[in-house]
């Protein structure tokens, strides 16, 4: 493990699955892999396939403008858990043949070369061989790269290309700046390279150039470990601490954890003890290694390497991510790959620290950094949560269903949503919908023209045309307008249903609409559902 | 000011600076603005996040064009128009909260276009809604009241708004409110008079008016909703605002 953590540069072989959060959504919703697909977060794309791609779908598109480049785009939603629980077995099938895995994102593993190469044979031979392996066990294509260093390295898997030690400065020299944005500092938000492109630095050769001295003094610690990247060199200087041992947190489980809302309750707890514990210390952690022992004398291990210093929330998804993939991922090629019973024990293991300066949230409200505003969010929602209880505080996720309330189920805050069902549903009415769907029973009585009542029959009409309705104690009010009846054809089998028959529009005088409800087998007869205004 | 200019400017050519001059020196009055002052401040309010962005819509009847944060809302008439206020903010990462509406028809507020993974629901809040709509300000960017709350508390929560940049959206009156959205009814389409045809549209009319710098009554007319549920401009008048006799 400690062969990342040398200041120069080390020699990484690093694996890349292209799309990865695409791929991950993919496999999750049953799409074939060559279907053109997208995942979109905020309405925008953030990752598309190679197919959407050549559709002319790109990142940061509306998802009707990416529709209508690639009509049949499937729309799947974002899900950081299930990147990474998915990317477990890719993980796992790199080890096999190579010690020292870390997983820097979901989709990207590093791994030291240099012992793997003499024991494979060559840096081609080690490159055939886990394209090999990772394609036969888990069926997913990968790209590989070999250089020095992390940024150079991601840079050629994306290429595919092999540096040869010591020739990272040349290989990155044409590359264009914008290649830095992923690999700097989330709390830069890209002004750095926007700036530096504007300056008319246009390729990493061009800002590698200037003196470090020059940079230094202009653009500050984002610049200088921008610097350094270009220049072929390790992000952070050869300033870094070896953790001592007891900062490593351990918990042991009796009855083994097993279940992964337990799984991440246990998360949030221990990644606040250990925050604390390196904050108390002004530490902050970079590289987090998470170890597990099963009940039946297992012990898993899995190394998180991170561009920047973790926050709290940043170990508890970390170790939960890691945990869904522990428990929830079946067994891809032999049992003995995956625990077949609980965890009773799990450590976390700060692999690399630095200063906790380099953590310093924001202290003025950051205009664009939308995982202050989810934090800060999640935070109040949680304190909410306290004053009236779990289940009190929802979001809401659309499912299919006919009606206005049955197409929402809400789900108390802090439960994992499930992807929004949006595939077609006969039967539904279509857009608007109400905006108020009435959670009790308003009864109204349907009245014609010669003040019979209205009912639905069963061939699905209305007896006869609607002129009048009365809800209980208000003033009857004239029918302007009516469509429908839209027959309902469930819960036919249950004896106990109340024979909801049709749905029927209606306009009343002073420019209201409601939805209303027949039932054939229930009093009252007539229900208002919802009102459109 | 006038001192500094008689100054510099020969006498016999005063009377030429006399329009601009007013103007400057009823501009250097503490609390005074000018019209194109304003929209300096609107587009700087935007630019450094002051400002939560609306639907280009709604933007007309707002006195900033999108919801100052800090500012209390009233919006009166149409619980559609309140969601509608939602809907670009939380498209662009804000989160929002629907505190003490357990009837909101969630489909209506998709339609519009509210992102609901960012729109978080407190329906029954009951003896503890203030408590819960003030942690809530805290952290969200928009909240929305769906009951009244008398005037001391509704004064407080405003205040809690105002510190901490959020905005307090009240469905239904509120007292000392900054900007007030009048939602006036409408005329349906789609609908026949013999069963055919589904609802489809509904014509509005939308009243802005506030007060301080908000002070300018608009009003705009517009679908709410519109095709598939999502709000539009009218086609009957123009995409321009009307300015209102009084």
């Amino acid at each position: 493990m400690s062969a990342l953590s040398g200041g120069e540069a080390t020699r990484l072989l690093v694996v890349w699955c292209p799309d990865w959060p695409v791929t991950a959504a993919s496999v999750a919703a049953g799409i074939p892999l060559h279907h053109p697909a997208a995942v979109f977060s905020a309405n925008r794309v953030v990752a598309c396939s190679a197919t959407a791609r050549s559709n002319g779908v790109r990142r940061g598109m509306r998802r009707r403008e990416a529709q209508s480049c690639c009509p049949g785009l499937a729309v799947l939603g974002m899900d950081s858990s299930r990147d990474a629980r998915l990317f477990e077995p890719v993980a796992a099938a790199v080890e096999e043949l190579v010690v020292g895995v870390e997983v820097v994102r979901s989709g990207v593993v590093a791994v030291p070369a240099m012992g793997a190469v003499s024991y494979f044979g060559g840096e081609h031979e080690l490159i055939e061989r886990v394209v090999d392996h990772v394609s036969g066990s888990t069926g997913l294509e990968c790209q590989v790269g070999i250089a020095d260093g992390l940024f150079t390295a991601v840079l050629t898997a994306r290429r595919g290309v092999v540096v040869e030690p010591g020739a990272a400065a040349r290989f990155l020299e044409p590359l264009p700046i914008t290649e830095l944005v992923s690999a700097l500092p989330t709390e830069d938000n890209g002004e750095l390279v926007d700036l530096l492109r504007r300056l008319g630095l246009r390729t990493l050769g061009q800002f590698a150039e200037l003196s470090e001295r020059t940079v230094s003094s202009r653009f500050g610690r984002v610049g200088m470990i921008a610097h350094r990247l270009a220049r072929g060199l390790s992000e952070r200087p050869i300033d870094r601490r070896r953790p001592p041992e007891e900062l490593a947190v351990v918990e042991t489980f009796d009855p083994p954890l097993d279940r992964v809302d337990a799984a991440a309750f246990v998360a949030k707890t221990l990644a606040k003890t250990l925050h604390t514990e390196l904050g108390t210390r002004d530490l902050a952690c970079t590289r987090l290694s998470i170890y597990a022992v099963t009940a039946t004398g297992e012990e898993l291990a899995r190394t998180w390497r991170c561009a920047e210093p973790v926050s709290e929330g940043g170990i508890a998804d970390r170790v939960r991510w890691q945990f869904d993939s522990w428990l929830r991922v079946a067994p891809a090629d032999g049992p003995e790959s995956r625990p077949n019973s609980g965890v009773v024990k799990l450590r976390l293991q700060p692999e690399e620290l630095v200063d906790a300066s380099m953590l310093q949230l924001g202290l003025w409200r950051s205009v664009g950094g939308d995982d202050d505003t989810d934090e800060r969010a999640g935070r109040a929602l949680v304190r909410v949560q306290g004053l009236l209880g779990q289940t009190a505080v929802c979001t809401p996720v659309l499912t299919g269903g006919r009606g206005p309330g049955e197409r929402v189920r809400l789900v108390p805050w802090g439960d994992p949503r499930d992807d929004a069902d949006e595939r077609p549903w006969p039967g539904r009415l279509p857009a608007p919908s109400p905006a108020t769907v009435f959670t009790e029973r308003i009864e109204v009585t349907v009245t014609d023209d010669r003040g019979r009542s209205v009912a639905v029959t069963e061939r699905g009409q209305l007896t006869s045309p609607p002129r009048q309705i009365e809800v209980a104690g208000h003033p009857a009010r004239h029918v302007l307008g009516w469509a429908g009846p839209w027959p309902v054809d469930e819960r036919w089998w249950d004896p106990h249903d109340d024979g909801m028959r049709a749905r029927v529009q209606i306009v009343v005088d002073k420019g209201d609409a409601l939805l209303l409800r027949f039932r054939a087998h229930a009093r009252p007869r007539w229900i208002v559902e919802g009102e459109y205004s | 000011m006038m001192s500094a200019r008689s100054l510099m400017v020969p006498d016999d050519t005063d009377s030429f600076g006399d329009a601009d001059n007013t103007v400057a020196r009823l501009a250097s009055l503490p609390g005074l603005n000018t019209a194109s002052g304003m929209a300096v401040d609107a587009a700087g309010a935007a630019a450094v996040g002051k400002l939560l962005p609306v639907v280009p819509e709604l933007a007309d009847v707002l006195p900033h064009r999108g919801l100052r944060r800090g500012s209390t809302v009233s919006v009166i008439g149409s619980r559609l128009l309140v969601l509608s206020l939602l809907v670009e903010a939380t498209a662009r990462g804000s989160w929002a909260a629907v505190v003490g509406m357990p009837d909101l028809g969630v489909v209506a507020a998709a339609e519009l276009g509210v992102e609901e993974s960012r729109l978080a629901l407190v329906p029954a809040p009951g003896a503890e809604l203030v408590p819960a709509v003030a942690a809530l300000l805290d952290g969200l960017d928009l909240v929305v009241v769906g009951r009244g709350v008398n005037g001391r508390t509704a004064r407080q929560l405003s205040a809690r708004a105002r510190h901490r940049g959020a905005v307090l959206i009240s469905a239904g009156a509120w007292p000392g409110v900054d900007v007030e959205l009048r939602c006036e009814e409408g005329r349906w389409s789609g609908l026949g008079t013999s069963g055919h045809g589904y609802l489809s549209e509904r014509e509005v009319t939308v009243h802005g008016s506030g007060r301080g710098a908000a002070v300018r009554p608009a009003a705009v007319r517009l679908l709410l909703p519109g095709a598939a549920g999502r709000i539009a401009r009218s086609g009957a008048t123009d995409a321009e605002p009307m300015l209102e006799a009084g």
